[in-house]
């Protein structure tokens, strides 16, 4: 076992239990900084083997900005916390499917790739990897750009507040929500005050 | 360096993205377990890259990861704004309440 | 690696070492500087000129009692000050001091590692710097910190981008990610003969982006609204007391110096500068001396503009942030790419230029007509019905307050 091979299952180890604990978790904030963890830990592994320029574009997008829109989504819908707010009653049938996709996946890798190893571990430079995305995969690229563009106009679209709606809570359609409203009594104490200072006060009491 | 040990790992990151997917019930926390699984698939494609094919000139398998990243930006996006738009109407994130086709 | 092992280790502490002395002297300068500008003194007990204040504010804060507010969520409490300052440290990692010293027969680069995603490097620990706030906000459980993290996590994040679009057309034009490959490119002018090569020049524009950008990314004043004192008692560190705020303080003041040392090695030229043909024994001193000469400038700037400047207001911020930096940004991206490609197609550099220049007075003239409409936001701000006078029972739960840095020296 050489040292890189250390490294790796050093950082492999922080990025797995970071990863369950994501899952398991029953503080809604403590999953969504897992998850960031996970996420540095896989830049770890993609830095591990080799691939400096995705190990830090990891870091940039996820950590630096998936992560934090998780963060505000979760300030923003201020869950509950709690195993029984946060998790369905299929755990069971999750675990099983879960241990189960496992299994079978580590069943076909090990036998197909147990014997593989390559000494050094040299990943393509980072001139390669410019040459690449803007020759090979220029098309891909434009497309990409299309999307992140559509993307963004969705999300704003679909996020933002007609004018005239006030705050986020004012307008609730009440079916089928009785159970889940009585369980939270202060649900509505917020309404009223000024919308992201009331929605936002709240959402980091829990 | 084997390949074994990256690809067991994005076995188990996915398997877990996938009871995350079954168990949790907070529409923003499936997200999350999406994401795991998303990135599991990056770790298999960086492995095979840079471990099996490291001189393959198209540098495909990164390439894959980066595009990954970049739609698993864009997914998360519109993904945070579908749930926000979801509590603002129904005042619940849980993926189990909405289950109406309409109302 | 056939270097001896003596030589990151020194390569590492010489470079933490000297940051952390400019900021040490960057705390004592600021009130001095600030004090003049407001016809006081400033610190003048402790040393000359005051000059060992800082240490001195140093030993208090290490000596306070540190309580923890009943309701925080530790350790989320305490990590958040920590990842501030490790976010600090580790992006000045890629910057160079000097060119290469040659020391006990060793020849090494005054830098602790040149990546070649030196620049990715640096964006990426800035974006890790944003969850310090964040997490000190959400951790306090106090209603003031939370406001203060939320406003101050989506200043920077909105400022990456333009800061991140600014600095692309850097790499762009450098045509490398490599830090030392953007400062070699600065050496001497393409355009002009004999003028130093720095960017600033060239990619105007995108340098402007990144100061105002940079002013933000460090939440200072006019920027400071994380802090805002009037409006939040004193942001995301309101509950902090003791070295955990000395922690932010420090990060704070961290994020000046690294944010001035990265506009100067992107855009200024880094340690480049004349050598009036020493003998190499003394020229290599000189390269630390101009990148020094150069960051002090910055650092200068930032005082200047926390002595001059009243704080900006939120809406205004990002307004500024969204519909100003990042087109400008942006359009300079396509200007700089345009410009570099028609340099392999074989135009003369005269036409480029032109071609830049009318590219450039397209951007200022789109600022100036569509700017001042577009900052003050008149038009697109939804109306708003009065706001109702909140319930009285949600008063703040903590105004337990750090207001040592605005004490007010003799």
């Amino acid at each position: 076992m050489t040292a890189h091979d250390l490294v790796f299952v050093i950082v492999g180890l922080v990025t797995a239990v970071s990863a369950i604990l994501v899952v398991t978790s029953r503080h809604l904030m403590h999953a969504a900084l897992y998850l960031a963890l996970t996420l540095t830990g896989i830049g770890g592994v993609f830095l591990v083997l080799g691939a400096g320029f995705i190990a830090l574009v990891q870091v940039v997008v996820y950590v630096g900005a998936v992560a934090v829109l998780f963060l505000f989504g979760l300030m923003l819908t201020r869950a509950p916390i709690g195993r029984e707010a946060l998790d369905s009653q299929n755990r069971g049938l999750g675990l099983a499917v879960a241990g189960a996709l496992f299994v079978l996946l580590a069943a076909l890798i090990i036998p197909a790739f147990g014997g593989e190893s390559t000494a050094e571990v040299t990943g393509p430079t980072i001139e390669a990897i410019g040459i690449a995305i803007f020759a090979d995969w220029v098309l891909p690229f434009e497309v990409l750009s299309m999307l992140l563009l559509a993307a963004l106009i969705g999300a704003i679209l679909l996020a933002r507040r007609e004018a005239g709606e006030s705050g986020t809570e004012a307008e609730v359609t009440r079916i089928e929500m009785g159970e889940a409203l009585a369980d939270e009594p202060d649900r509505h104490e917020a309404v009223g005050t000024s919308a992201p200072a009331g929605e936002l006060g709240a959402g980091g009491g829990r | 360096m084997s390949p074994l040990g990256p690809l067991l790992l994005a076995a188990l990151l996915f398997s877990i993205g996938v009871y995350g997917v079954i168990a949790r019930r907070n529409a923003v926390l499936v997200l999350m377990s999406v994401e795991l699984m998303l990135n599991a698939v990056n770790i298999n494609l960086v492995a095979f890259q840079n471990l099996l094919f490291p001189a393959e000139l198209a540098v495909s398998g990164q390439m894959f990861a980066l595009f990954i990243i970049g739609v698993a930006a864009a997914e998360v996006g519109v993904g945070l704004a579908i749930v926000f738009n979801l509590f603002r109407n129904r005042a619940t994130v849980n993926v189990d309440d909405v289950d109406l086709m309409r109302w | 690696m056939d270097q001896p092992l003596w030589v990151p280790i020194f390569q590492t502490l010489v470079v933490f070492v000297y940051f952390l002395l400019v900021t040490a002297v960057l705390i004592w300068a600021e009130r001095r500087v600030v004090a003049r500008m407001q016809h006081r003194v400033g610190p003048n007990r402790v040393g000359p000129f005051g000059a060992l204040q800082t240490l001195v504010d140093g030993a208090k804060m290490f000596f306070k009692e540190d309580p923890t507010p009943g309701m925080v969520n530790n350790p989320v409490y305490t990590i958040a000050p920590l990842v501030g300052v490790i976010a600090g440290f580790l992006s000045i990692a890629v910057i160079p001091l000097g060119f290469d010293v040659t020391l006990f027969g060793e020849t090494f680069p005054l830098v602790v590692a040149d990546l070649n995603v030196g620049v990715l490097w640096i964006l990426a620990m800035g974006s890790i710097h944003v969850y310090s706030v964040f997490l000190a906000g959400w951790s306090s459980n106090s209603p003031y910190p939370l406001l203060g993290g939320i406003r101050s996590s989506a200043q920077m994040v909105s400022y990456e981008i333009a800061q991140g679009l600014a600095v692309a057309s850097v790499v762009v034009y450098a045509g490398s990610l490599r830090i030392s490959d953007i400062i070699a490119g600065q050496q001497t002018s393409t355009l002009i003969e004999g003028m130093p090569g720095w960017y600033a020049i060239p990619l105007f524009p995108a340098f402007l982006v990144f100061v105002i950008g940079m002013v933000a990314e460090a939440g200072r004043p006019p920027f400071d609204l994380a802090e805002a004192e009037g409006e939040l008692v004193g942001g995301f560190h309101t509950e902090y007391s003791g070295m955990r705020f000395g922690m932010f303080m420090l990060a704070e003041f961290m994020n000046v110096v690294t944010m001035s040392a990265i506009v100067v090695t992107l855009f200024l030229g880094g340690p480049n500068g004349p050598t009036f043909g020493l003998p190499d024994a003394i020229a290599w001193v000189l390269p630390i001396l101009w990148f020094s000469l150069k960051m002090i400038g910055f650092i200068f700037f930032f005082i200047l503009l926390r002595g001059a400047l009243p704080r900006y207001r939120y809406d205004r911020l990002m307004s500024l942030g969204w519909k100003v930096l990042i087109p400008i940004a942006l359009v300079w991206v396509l200007v700089t790419a345009g410009f570099v490609l028609l340099a392999e197609e074989g135009i003369a550099t005269t036409v480029r230029l032109v071609l830049a220049g009318a590219a450039g007075l397209l951007v200022l003239a789109l600022l100036v007509t569509a700017g001042p409409a577009r900052l003050a936001g008149a038009s697109d701000r939804p109306k708003r019905a009065p706001i109702p006078t909140p319930a009285p029972d949600r008063a703040p739960a903590s105004r337990h307050v750090e207001r040592d840095r605005e004490e007010v020296a003799p």
